[in-house]
């Protein structure tokens, strides 16, 4: 290790004496990449933003008003009632999903499961079913006349549970995604395990810790950063949850409202009312929720693991 | 050159963008007084290719009848989805200024709000206002703008009925009811009866089912909207009443009060969950593949009536042919909305391979199609009994320029308050103040009365 870093050093000032070719070269390498993300993710994003300042009315035509639809979403309770719901959702279903990802990938990590290629598999194989498949999936097993799990309940003569009813639906849908989205997780787990060197795993062993003490004071810290990848990508999921209930929404309208999720309501803004100046700084706002979401977590967890 | 200073001109590119669509606007045309039939023969030698939207399947066969007659025209038909999908796209490529087909399928709620955004074209001086008299009344006031435009060619039309099974009446000496008030009753006694069947099932999503319920009822929540001025009165009696029937019905648990077009909705109607589905007339070739195990227990009668004694209907469905706005091929596009709507045999064929609810006079008298003896329904001549009701459909009901809104919030006041027994007439207030707010902010005056 130290050889590598002294001979990068070395390198280091030869290659600060030639910057116009390899620069040259370096931008070639990252253009592809840089004119896609700017084609279909820079320029919509600022056309989105543009747009967002603007209000076009089916009578009366487009208007410049400022920050008008940024002040209207902050007082929108239907927008909030939203960002509150996927909140909830949040708390409810990330812990658990994390938990268990955490757990699936530190016991396969341990060499110890049998058939670890096979469970690693199977518990994946849940992410390469596309969410809109899966959603449709679980909406005919939540069926509450002839889902299976309805009809079992009808067999040992008590009544299933409503899991389309207003009070399940969130759990309902978090356990769809939980479903989805643990595997995806315990894999990112799994390839940051692999990654820690093998020296800390004997030195530990030389002191005479077991496998729960390995596993609670070097796996676990070794996998923060992981963690945190594996957090983030959890409240952007979150905040930003569409498929799930815009499918389910057709077997229960009544439960799932225009404004179920903030997403919801911003495309249903978009594409039913044709609100799309307001639809557009709806979403920047939903974008900013999750900036902020997604720092206070980070502030969080760096400030505890540094005290 | 400085990567710096095109970067920024293109930035600028990007943002003057939207303004700069929004100021020149896109193509559109602008339609002459008259198209003399020189002009149209001229336009109709001419190889053109014409781009339809619609989700009927099969209408390839229409569009080979039109292609054999105007041998330079071809037509590139286009499945853009169904129903709202197809509006999403519909407009966003109306929005784009290019993309958008020359004719697209649009149900008869949706003239108005794409009329309102001048998305339409007035087939007036095309020949199309010599047509009314070929189709149904209702059908054609349907298509007709409050100047008197033509903004489409009607194509199929849903007139309400009743579908009703048979064996569930029988068994439980239940006769067909004849009023709403027999309705009622009759779903009283069903239930009561058998607990696992409801005598219908009200669908909290569907806003279209309901807007029938009102047209029937006499309530005309949009009558008299014209342009920029939108009239909304969903607290009229006649309104009133409709939703105090049906929040009624569900409030003692008379109906089921589950989302329709969804697998368990199919499956209750396989069941015998219903023993009725109020529906229109495309509803029983619908029925004949949805519920196929079903054959031969249904039959077909008249809506359930208001006072006795009446004969009044409406309509639920049914769909046009229009063109757009911004068709570069506006004649060849005009006559094409027209032949397959018109012409003897494409509408023939439309009738009896494609099962869509003929609009056009000439079918609905033309025996071979009245006169079917449908064996789902027990040999009845359904055919012929909605011909009498599309008679009877009230002529003067009127869209909204927002339909797909008022439908969505349809479903979150009204549909939800049945669905969940709570009080449907106090929801009839959220839904028109729902309705007043949306419609402000989008610029029009409203008037409630």
């Amino acid at each position: 290790m130290t050889a590598t870093a002294q001979r990068q050093r070395a390198e280091a000032p030869a290659r600060r004496g030639r910057p116009n070719r390899s620069g040259r070269a370096g931008y070639l390498f990252v253009a592809p990449f840089m004119i896609v993300f700017t084609a279909m993710f820079l320029v919509p994003l600022i056309y989105a933003a543009y747009f967002s300042f603007f209000r076009e009315q089916l009578v009366g035509g487009t208007v410049f008003v400022g920050f008008e639809n940024y002040t209207r979403a902050f007082g929108d309770e239907q927008l909030w009632t939203g960002v509150g719901r996927v909140g909830l959702f949040f708390l409810l279903q990330v812990p658990i999903m994390l938990v268990l990802a955490l757990f699936f990938a530190l016991a396969l990590d341990t060499g110890l499961v049998r058939l670890a290629r096979f469970a690693r598999l199977s518990i994946f194989v849940p992410y390469a079913v596309p969410g809109v498949i899966a959603a449709l999936m679980w909406g005919y097993l939540y069926g509450p006349d002839f889902g299976p799990f309805a009809q079992l309940a009808e067999k040992i003569g008590v009544s299933a549970p409503d899991f389309l009813g207003a009070d399940l639906m969130l759990g309902s849908i978090a356990n769809i995604v939980f479903w989805e989205f643990t595997g995806y997780n315990m894999v990112i787990l799994f390839a940051a395990l692999r990654a820690v060197p093998n020296e800390l795993y004997e030195a530990a062993a030389v002191d005479g810790a077991g496998p729960w003490r390995i596993a609670w004071s070097i796996k676990v810290p070794a996998l923060r950063g992981a963690l945190m990848v594996c957090l983030i990508f959890s409240v952007i999921g979150s905040f930003q949850l569409f498929n799930e209930p815009n499918l389910l929404q057709g077997l229960a309208p009544t439960v799932i409202d225009s404004a179920y999720t903030p997403n919801l309501y911003a495309y249903n803004l978009a594409f039913v009312g044709q609100e799309y100046n307001y639809a557009a700084a709806v979403s920047f706002i939903l974008g900013l929720v999750i900036l902020v979401g997604s720092y206070v977590f980070m502030f969080l967890t760096n400030r505890r693991s540094r005290s | 050159m400085n990567p710096r200073i095109s970067r920024r001109a293109g930035l600028a590119a990007a943002l003057a963008s939207p303004l700069a669509l929004a100021a020149c606007g896109r193509h559109t045309v602008d339609p002459p007084a008259n198209v003399t039939q020189d002009q149209i023969d001229e336009a109709m030698r001419t190889p053109t290719e014409l781009n339809f939207w619609t989700w009927v399947p099969g209408i390839e066969k229409e569009v080979a009848l039109f292609e054999k007659a105007y041998p330079d025209i071809t037509v590139d038909v286009v499945n853009a989805g169904q129903g709202n999908p197809h509006y999403a796209k519909l407009r966003t490529a109306l929005r784009a200024g290019n993309g958008a087909p020359d004719v697209a399928q649009l149900e008869f709620q949706m003239i108005p709000s794409f009329a309102i955004t001048e998305d339409l074209l007035d087939l007036r001086p095309y020949g199309a206002g010599e047509l009314a008299d070929q189709f149904v009344e209702f059908a054609w006031s349907q298509v007709s703008g409050t100047d008197g435009e033509v903004w489409a060619i009607p194509q199929d039309t849903g007139p309400m009925g009743m579908l009703y099974r048979n064996d569930i009446f029988e068994a439980h000496g239940i006769e067909v009811p004849a009023t709403w008030d027999d309705f009622a009753e009759s779903a009283a006694r069903l239930h009561e009866a058998d607990p696992e069947v409801y005598l219908t099932n009200f669908a909290p999503a569907q806003g279209a089912f309901f807007a029938a319920m009102l047209w029937q009822a006499g309530a005309n929540p949009f009558g008299g909207s014209a342009g920029p001025e939108l009239h909304v009165d969903l607290t009229s009696p006649e309104a009133e009443r409709v939703a105090r029937f049906w929040g009624d019905l569900s409030e003692q648990d008379l109906i089921s009060v589950d989302a329709d077009f969804t697998d368990p909705w199919y499956q209750a109607l396989n069941s015998g969950k219903y023993a009725t589905w109020v529906a229109p007339a495309w509803a029983p070739s619908f029925l004949t593949s949805a519920a196929a195990s079903t054959a031969g227990l249904w039959r077909v009668a008249p809506l359930p009536q208001w006072e006795a004694g009446q004969e009044v209907s409406s309509n639920w469905g049914g769909s046009t042919s229009a063109v757009m706005a911004t068709t570069r091929n506006p004649i060849a596009a005009a006559v094409f909305a027209q032949f397959i709507n018109t012409d003897r045999k494409s509408t023939e064929t439309m009738a009896n391979e494609q099962f869509l609810y003929p609009p056009t006079n000439a079918i609905l008298e033309d025996p071979t199609f009245t006169g079917q003896q449908l064996d789902f329904y027990g040999g009845q001549e359904v055919n012929a009994l909605f011909a009498d009701i599309s008679t009877t459909v009230a002529e003067d009901f009127q869209w909204s320029p927002i339909q797909e809104k008022v439908y969505a919030d349809f479903t979150d006041t009204v549909g939800t308050a049945v669905a969940n027994k709570e009080d449907a007439v106090a929801a009839m207030e959220d839904w028109q103040a729902r309705i007043k707010e949306y419609a402000e902010y989008q610029g029009f005056t409203v008037r409630q009365s």
